[in-house]
């Protein structure tokens, strides 16, 4: 184990370095502690929260408390979600399609999330939310998903949650800026990116199920501010729609996109198509809340 | 699982670096053509203020890791722009429509890159793809599996070194479409191995790596010298 090298090299720049945490002695100790109860993968995180401890204002670690919080109630979401549908009798079909595979991938990634989160909370010196209650009809705007003949709708929502979680993510990225933070945003980056493979495997799988219909135009990536939805419901196509809303933007930065580089073939779907958009924390929210009992 | 090289990494303490995920030689296990082929990978030449004896300098600070994420954009561009112009045998029509997609965000990424970097963007980069057989679906589409999953790796590895809100958000809009890109290509190859444990570990998070792995890795199709020296770490 190297970690104890990492001290000391903290150390050698920094001599006061075990005064900001505590003495070294309790240093080697919480950290033992660390060790027997933290995964090898979740030891940067909880050596961050001790580099917090010792060189950031309390500010920012609430700020990534916070972050960890929005991000494990969406976790929480997702994972209870999936293990509802995979527990269902007769909703996913072993099909030709790979329904089945795709689904138990995805419940095992999001439970994974919530593991990491919580542990990364506690890490942290917080206490993790626990799991709340849900309703995924979101009040009655859903017929049930989790019914053998509502599995296009299981697949609709699954495809709006896992889109909604990439924006929701993408829009918390900036509050983990700033070099104590490294850890987390590195960490929040790569739940990010696997969220992103989910949203395309969903899509995909939308699309070889559907075939030839509005819903089979689907894509893996987002074309304008399309969902690719039609539940026949015009409620529940709006609430779906708040998840997509604002991801046609064809201006990156001030550059606008179609057509650059003098490429016609990147129309204002291609442009968008690039560019993924980020939800603030409050239009998450407004999405999300209807699932919570 | 980590290694405890790579945990040192995560706070810039080394500068080698390992990442398991992307071995040297199985990226260089796609060889199929015989014949080099070199491109130019931008659409534009000019003159490079930042060259030096060390080869195209990225820059330091955020401007480098820009620079970064434009050079690695190059190579993508450029190896789908020659996918989409040399179709492998067998393609079929949804496959051709998935990959000129892919084409067209790769080129938009590209070019979105020179733009916001403007005098502080590096030139157009050499690329070759000599151990591609573009005739060869699985040739193509394992290198762009390889080049996808890389370029995932990338930018959730050089993310925590950006310290401008709004060219980290950049980086986010970008790097959630290349790993759409990455599922679809992997799905392309073989089913449900979109995010499978060889991208995506026990704790349900996805490949990183920063700069000096990712450039060895791309360095075999970016004939150009980079000096990555003055980037973040």
């Amino acid at each position: 184990m190297q970690l104890q090298n990492i001290f000391t090299e903290i150390e050698k720049k920094d001599p006061e370095f075990y005064n900001k945490i505590d003495s070294r002695r309790k240093v080697m100790k919480d950290f033992a502690k660390f060790s027997g109860r933290l995964s090898l993968a979740s030891l940067p995180l909880a050596l961050g929260a001790m580099l917090n401890k010792a060189y950031s204002k309390d500010t920012s670690v609430n700020t990534v408390v916070d972050v960890l919080t929005f991000a494990l109630k969406l976790e929480y979401l997702e994972s209870r979600f999936y293990l509802n549908g995979l527990a269902a009798s007769g909703l996913i079909p072993n099909d030709a399609f790979g329904s089945l595979g795709a689904f138990q991938q995805i419940s095992t990634h999001e439970a994974a999330h919530v593991t990491f989160l919580k542990q990364t909370i506690t890490a942290l010196g917080s206490t993790p939310i626990a799991e709340p209650a849900f309703d995924f009809t979101a009040k009655g705007t859903f017929p049930n998903p989790f019914l053998p003949a509502n599995y296009a709708v299981f697949l609709a929502i699954s495809q709006t949650f896992e889109d909604t979680g990439v924006r929701a993510y993408k829009g918390q990225a900036p509050n983990l800026i700033g070099t104590a933070n490294r850890p987390y945003l590195t960490a929040a980056l790569r739940i990010h990116s696997v969220e992103a493979r989910h949203a395309s495997r969903v899509r995909k799988l939308r699309h070889d199920i559907n075939g030839a219909t509005v819903s089979g135009n689907v894509k893996p990536w987002i074309t304008l501010a399309q969902s690719g939805i039609d539940t026949g419901s015009g409620t529940a196509n709006a609430a779906v729609q708040q998840s997509y809303a604002g991801e046609d933007l064809t201006t990156q930065a001030g550059v606008n996109i179609v057509g650059i580089g003098g490429n016609s073939f990147i129309t204002a779907a291609a442009a968008s198509e690039s560019f993924d958009e980020p939800l603030t924390m409050a239009q998450v929210i407004t999405i999300v809340t209807p699932f919570f009992a | 699982m980590p290694t405890n090289k790579t945990i040192e990494n995560q706070f810039g303490l080394l500068d080698e670096v390992e990442v398991k995920p992307f071995s040297r030689r199985k990226f260089l296990g796609y060889v199929g053509a015989t014949s080099a082929i070199l491109a130019t990978a931008g659409s534009s030449c000019k003159k490079d203020p930042t060259n030096t004896n060390n080869g195209v300098n990225l820059g330091s600070g955020d401007t480098g890791i820009l620079n970064y994420a434009y050079a690695l954009e190059q190579l993508e561009a450029a190896f789908y722009t020659m996918v989409v112009a040399s179709q492998y045998s067998g393609i079929t029509a949804q496959e051709t429509a998935y990959l000129t997609d892919i084409r067209n965000h790769e080129v938009a990424h590209r070019e979105f890159f020179k733009a916001a970097l403007g005098s502080s963007a590096i030139p157009a980069l050499q690329v070759t793809f000599a151990s591609v057989n573009f005739g060869s679906r699985a040739s193509v589409l394992g290198t762009a599996k390889a080049f996808e999953d890389l370029g995932v790796s990338a930018y959730n590895g050089a993310g925590q070194f950006i310290v401008n809100p709004d060219y980290l958000t950049a980086a986010g809009k970008i790097v959630s479409v290349e790993a759409r890109h990455a599922a679809l290509i992997r799905e392309l190859l073989n089913l449900n191995s979109f995010a499978d444990n060889t991208v995506v570990d026990a704790m349900g998070l996805d490949v990183y790596a920063l700069p000096p792995a990712v450039l060895a890795i791309a360095g075999t199709y970016i004939v150009t010298k980079i000096d990555a020296s003055h980037l973040p770490s």
